[in-house]
């Protein structure tokens, strides 16, 4: 009985600490967050004056107003539109490829696989500079366009990894039955096997779109006017417009953070998944 | 006569067969050559030359900029901040993202808001996460310097110093990536079937003894990969880096990347540039070979 007592509590402790810890954990995770927020309603003398641990005096959102009012829309148009195209063009190469390496027999099949495979391990900087000479001799440079390449290109050997385990994973039954009634290897891409890999290619739009909305060094490099810049580097834009008025840069940053939250809250346990997925399976 | 019918019709087959792959795979294949396979290339062909990347004065100097490499302090001390940011990356994020994973583990679904919150410093951009961190390590108004200043401790500038600027940097890294390893790992332990705990439960084992001894051994594939995924992140980590301090306070955070960076587009010597991309890229191969050796030898 006494060491049935005695484990209970020690149980009991053991969960007691855990919680305590998990509990710090939520702190140091939200703090920043909350920092952010909080701060971004202030006015520009109020954060002087009253400091960053008070709640603002009023939380009519009057920096999010002017934000909002000025060029806000237009470096998020720039980011939609390279996302957009980015995943749609990605995810039919990827799809189209990851097809004959998952579901058919041919010469050097495995050679290529493994081949695009070890593309993952590219570090992107080694490409930096080639690929920002090809922009300036295209002319692309400095135009949101000059992203979708490099987005594309780098999206592809985690999607097409991922994409071909997942097709493989289609009976080869459904296929066979349809090529029976005389449909061709092209029409079972378009009718059967692009159809039934949706689950896969949803992981696979949240993993890459989250890493394409948040991309950094291409954006940075191959972009270089105010108004080809995407959301996330905008904030260089607003600093210089709002020097020394640190609520109206929070304000910037929580809109900017804020699509990337709100697609969280609707899918949660999907976009876990698709975050993880490029590394679990990787 | 029969049977040669057969052979030139499984032969036309696989002929088919070939050239459906063939044009399916074309897309990616063309893709990969001009934004990977070439610019690797052409890094290494641009390393023999002095140039600044846009004139058509350049000049072809053979292997000097790379006997310069060999010899150049500021590149092998930011080879030694990678080094620092990955040893301590991998010994900081790995045990508390499988705490965290632990955790939520036991809990099961009950975990839900934990799980939710953990997981949003990931959902930031680094550019976001650099900026709010360059106001919350502010010397005047920032949050550290403010606790200090609660406890008579006066301003403190860890951005701008020296000593503490890649250990404050490394923080923020440490911050971003965790929720990363969490859900990594989380994965890692729905691996493990759940009739494995039930088992350790009814011959008595506590959780702790289930964690140690079952869990653990369980996860080591996981953690060995992580340990890579990790060691590649941290030798060619850049955006946090050149957000918060571009490289400075002097040196003290300058990385391979940044480093490469800063010559290539700031001074516009993208000969010297690339090659330090290529010294970074045959380093990063060689660290991560060795390594994957390392680990699969341990596993068998």
């Amino acid at each position: 009985m006494d060491t049935y007592k005695t484990k209970k509590v020690k149980k009991s402790i053991a969960w007691t600490v855990a919680f305590v810890l998990a509990i710090f954990w939520l702190i140091v995770s939200i703090f920043p967050f909350g920092y952010m927020l909080m701060n971004s309603f202030k006015g520009r003398f109020e954060i002087m004056t009253s400091g960053v641990f008070t709640l603002p005096e009023s939380w009519f959102p009057a920096n999010y107003l002017e934000v909002l009012q000025g060029d806000f829309w237009k470096y998020f148009l720039n980011s939609v539109i390279v996302l957009v195209v980015s995943l749609a063009v990605l995810l039919m190469l990827a799809a189209a490829a990851a097809y004959p390496l998952a579901r058919m027999k041919f010469r050097f099949g495995k050679l290529c696989f493994s081949l695009i495979i070890a593309c993952m391990s590219i570090p992107i900087h080694i490409t930096l500079i080639p690929i920002f000479r090809m922009t300036t001799k295209t002319g692309l440079y400095d135009s949101i366009w000059a992203l979708i390449g490099p987005y594309v290109a780098f999206g592809i050997p985690i999607s097409v990894f991922i994409l071909t385990g997942f097709m493989k994973d289609i009976p080869k039954e459904i296929e066979e039955a349809a090529m029976l009634d005389g449909c061709g290897k092209f029409q079972a891409f378009f009718r059967i096997i692009l159809p039934m890999s949706k689950p896969g290619l949803a992981t696979l739009a949240i993993y890459n779109g989250v890493n394409m909305w948040n991309e950094f060094s291409f954006a940075y490099t191959l972009t270089q006017s105010a108004s080809n810049r995407t959301l996330p580097l905008s904030i260089w834009e607003y600093k210089g417009q709002y020097t020394m008025n640190t609520p109206m840069i929070l304000s910037v940053l929580t809109l900017t953070v804020l699509p990337m939250i709100l697609l969280f809250i609707c899918t949660k346990e999907k976009l876990i998944e698709g975050m993880s997925a490029g590394a679990v399976k990787g | 006569m029969k049977e040669q019918n057969k052979m030139t019709l499984a032969k036309q087959r696989s002929r088919d067969t070939n050239r459906v792959a063939t044009i399916f795979l074309i897309p990616v294949c063309v893709l990969l050559i001009i934004y990977m396979l070439y610019p690797i290339v052409d890094t290494f062909i641009t390393s023999l030359f002095q140039w600044n990347g846009i004139s058509a004065d350049k000049l072809f100097i053979g292997i000097e900029n790379w006997k310069e490499l060999i010899v150049d302090k500021d590149f092998w001390e930011a080879f030694l901040h990678n080094c620092v940011l990955m040893v301590f990356s991998i010994i900081i994020q790995l045990p508390i993202s499988i705490a965290l994973a632990t955790f939520l583990n036991f809990l099961g679904k009950r975990g839900g808001i934990f799980k939710v919150i953990w997981f949003i410093p990931m959902l930031m951009s680094s550019v976001a996460v650099g900026f709010l961190f360059q106001y919350i390590l502010a010397t005047n108004g920032g949050v550290i310097s403010m606790i200090s200043n609660l406890f008579g401790g006066g301003n403190i500038d860890l951005l701008g110093s020296n000593k503490f600027a890649l250990f404050a940097v490394l923080g923020v890294v440490s911050w971003q990536s965790i929720p990363f390893y969490m859900v990594y790992f989380l994965a890692s332990y729905s691996g493990i079937s759940t009739d494995v705990f039930e088992a350790a439960k009814i011959d008595g084992a506590t959780r702790g003894q289930y964690f140690w001894r079952i869990a653990l051994p369980l996860l080591k594939p996981s953690i060995s990969k992580a340990v890579i995924l990790s060691l590649v992140g941290s030798l060619k980590y850049f955006d946090l880096i050149f957000v918060m301090t571009q490289g400075g306070p002097g040196n003290s955070t300058e990385l391979m990347a940044t480093y490469m960076y800063k010559n290539s587009f700031v001074n516009f010597n993208m000969g010297y540039g690339s090659t330090v991309a290529g010294g970074m890229f045959i380093l990063i191969t060689i660290i991560s070979l060795v390594t994957m050796k390392a680990t699969s030898g341990k596993e068998d």
